[in-house]
């Protein structure tokens, strides 16, 4: 299961220097993780429009990226891009959390 | 019989185990730590949790054919592969040949926000993955406690540990977990809620500035196993767990006997010395000379072509061998021919079972048929009577299953009671040398009785010790009207005695010569008297004979006149 995401014009786009790249690291299609990547996916469209990179990776799949990224916790969302690299833990469900973990000021 | 075949049956059927390879561990918990369970491995900082850790997966990939995971939540790799190349274990050698992993968690908090629910079905995939990877049957997890620093939510944490341990379980995995010590339970977070099997705890304490490091086996379910605290030592070869009451009375002994180096001595220990492979004490006050009859010993075995090792644990080998000197015993030519080898140290370099483990070092590697420890009461100064007594056991156990005999000196405080050695050692001894100063007319001097020798006869006299510069000499001490003399007392005593000898004798010699006249008188006298008797005698055979002769002429005188007289024969018949 990997799926990729690209917000708006985001797939034309030239990388800029504001381009958020994140991944999301899930085990499985569980409710969890499937909760997570909706709660992504509409957190990113609403406050990060056209300038985001989503990756899904499982790890059921790939098991030794685990190490590579030091993931323990299902779901885990890592920030690659900006630096520094931030990693958010959870199905996302907490908005104000994730754009506090990814550090994204929240539109008016 | 055969209910104690039963019993080790059960024993054996109820709990399958796997050698941990870490020595003396396997003893104390019967073969090793529960087969394809968890156990739980708690300790303070520094205890030696991690290496515990890194020595079971060594050895299993060593000794055992078992690869094993290091899941690391505190080192990195790298970090933990040069920390443990100085005990001499290659982890990279080992993971280049895919015996061993080594994955390094790192967590930290700042990186992190919870959003959320969620599990670690991550570190699950990544241990899964690892286990997989090289067909690991061993793991380990160190520590895994760091995890509620850098995870938010503790209850989340409880749970997945949970998951985790019967996950392990399940794999069939033979795990270590290792925890930090905590104030009242047993680790800082619990653990032991979790992992049941078994329990085993480590502690490092500093007494008297000696810090000891100890194991102790605190649950071992289904199994039985030593409940004693037992010392541990982490030297160049590991981690390595001594059980002190893991030898037994069960050595075998000689007859043959060894002389002790004096030949006085061997005579009054029935005339041949010691018994080959039993302990010899020999204790007493300061300067009554226990090293020279320690190194009597030892030149005597040199001289037999034996080896012997030296414990010195006051004076410098040098300065034995200097002092040694003075009474004309040369060591140092037995240490040039390699038959002495000298050991010495300060008590308080390191706590007992360090130097119990050096000792056992020395005699492993230079296997003496002599050892001398020179002195035992001073390792009084890093511990106490209790352990002293337990380590001489132990060493004593271990040598005398060898036939190696042991010499070993006690000092004892002036003022208190000669016969109460301060380590209580007696009981131990089969031996026991007593020296002791006599006090006499301002000197002070030796003396030296043998208190015990088990197993044959031996003197019950005292005798005066001498420091010569031909060695040590015995000579029987003066007993008489005065009480016990020795030294200058016992010279002063013997020429006076002496003097009465002499005046003695001169008395002998004076009635002797009076006889002697006498006796001349008596035989002048018996003499003349016998010549007198003799005289009377020559008279009276003379006068027999003119006795004899006239008869002989009057009877003739008759026969002539009969023969004028021309008598008939009746008649001269009738007169005769």
């Amino acid at each position: 299961m990997k799926r990729k995401a690209a917000g708006g014009s985001g797939k034309n786009a030239k990388p800029k220097k504001d381009i958020w790249e994140l991944r999301l690291y899930v085990a499985g299609q569980t409710p969890k993780s499937l909760a997570a990547f909706a709660n992504l996916k509409k957190i990113c469209e609403e406050h990060l429009k056209g300038k985001y990179h989503i990756e899904v990776i499982d790890l059921l799949k790939n098991p030794q990226l685990a190490q590579g990224d030091q993931i323990l916790a299902i779901p885990t969302l890592v920030r690659n891009l900006p630096q520094p690299i931030k990693k958010i833990i959870g199905d996302l469900s907490n908005t104000l959390r994730v754009l506090v973990g990814l550090d994204v000021r929240p539109k008016m | 019989m055969t209910m104690a075949k039963e019993k080790t049956r059960l024993l054996r059927g109820g709990l399958q185990k796997v050698r941990t390879g870490i020595e003396g561990l396997d003893e104390i918990t019967n073969g090793g730590l529960p087969k394809g369970r968890p156990t739980l491995v708690c300790g303070g900082a520094g205890s030696g949790k991690t290496l515990f850790g890194v020595e079971f997966l060594v050895r299993g990939a060593t000794q055992y054919n078992e690869p094993g995971v290091f899941l690391s939540f505190e080192e990195s790799a790298e970090e933990l592969t040069k920390n443990v190349a100085s005990l001499g274990f290659d982890l990279n050698r080992l993971t280049a040949s895919k015996r061993l992993l080594v994955d390094y968690v790192h967590i930290e908090r700042s990186e992190i926000e919870e959003t959320g629910e969620y599990d670690l079905e991550g570190l699950f995939i990544r241990l899964g993955n690892a286990i997989d990877s090289i067909g690991a049957k061993r793991v380990v997890l160190d520590t895994i406690e760091s995890l509620f620093a850098g995870l938010p939510n503790p209850s989340v944490l409880r749970a997945e540990l949970r998951r985790l341990f019967g996950w392990l379980k399940k794999k069939g995995m033979t795990a270590i977990i290792t925890g930090e010590r905590g104030d009242n339970p047993l680790t800082r977070h619990g653990l032991e809620e979790y992992v049941s099997d078994c329990v085993i705890l480590l502690d490092h304490r500093v007494v008297n500035q000696i810090s000891t490091r100890r194991l102790r086996v605190v649950k071992y379910r289904g199994s039985i196993h030593g409940t004693n605290e037992f010392p541990f030592l982490i030297d160049e070869r590991g981690l390595a767990v001594m059980p002190i009451t893991s030898l037994g009375l069960k050595h075998t002994v000689t007859s043959q006997r060894i002389s002790t180096g004096i030949p006085r001595l061997d005579s009054m220990l029935g005339g041949k010395g010691y018994f080959c492979g039993s302990s010899i004490l020999v204790s007493g006050t300061a300067g009554t000379g226990k090293t020279s009859v320690a190194a009597h010993f030892v030149d005597a075995a040199c001289r037999r072509g034996e080896r012997s090792v030296f414990f010195a644990f006051e004076e410098s080998p040098s300065q034995v061998i200097r002092n040694m000197r003075s009474i004309g015993i040369d060591l140092q030519q037995w240490m040039g021919k390699g038959l002495l080898h000298f050991h010495a140290e300060r008590p308080t370099v390191y706590g007992l079972e360090a130097h119990l483990a050096s000792m056992e070092k020395s005699i492993n590697t230079f296997k003496p048929k002599v050892v001398i420890v020179d002195p035992v009461t001073n390792f009084s100064s890093v511990a106490n009577e209790a352990d002293v007594k337990a380590m001489l056991i132990r060493l004593l156990d271990q040598l005398k299953s060898n036939q190696t005999t042991t010499l070993f000196t006690t000092l004892t405080a002036s003022g208190g009671s000669l016969e109460l050695t301060e380590v209580g050692m007696s009981s131990i001894a089969d031996t026991w040398l007593l020296l002791r100063d006599i006090e006499i007319g301002g000197e002070r001097n030796r003396g030296l009785y043998i208190l015990k020798s088990r197993g044959m006869a031996h003197s019950n006299q005292i005798r005066e010790f001498l420091l010569t510069n031909k060695g040590v000499d015995l000579i029987d001490v003066y007993v008489g009207p005065s009480g016990v003399l020795t030294g200058s007392a016992r010279i002063s005593q013997e020429s006076q005695e002496r003097d009465i000898e002499s005046i003695h004798q001169q008395e002998i010699e004076r009635r002797k010569l009076n006889v002697e006249t006498k006796r001349k008188a008596l035989e002048a006298q018996i003499a003349s008297l016998n010549a007198q008797f003799q005289a009377e005698e020559q008279e009276l055979k003379k006068l027999t004979e003119q006795e004899k002769m006239r008869q002989n002429g009057v009877s003739k005188l008759r026969e002539k006149i009969a023969g004028m007289r021309k008598e008939d024969e009746n008649s001269g018949r009738r007169n005769r």
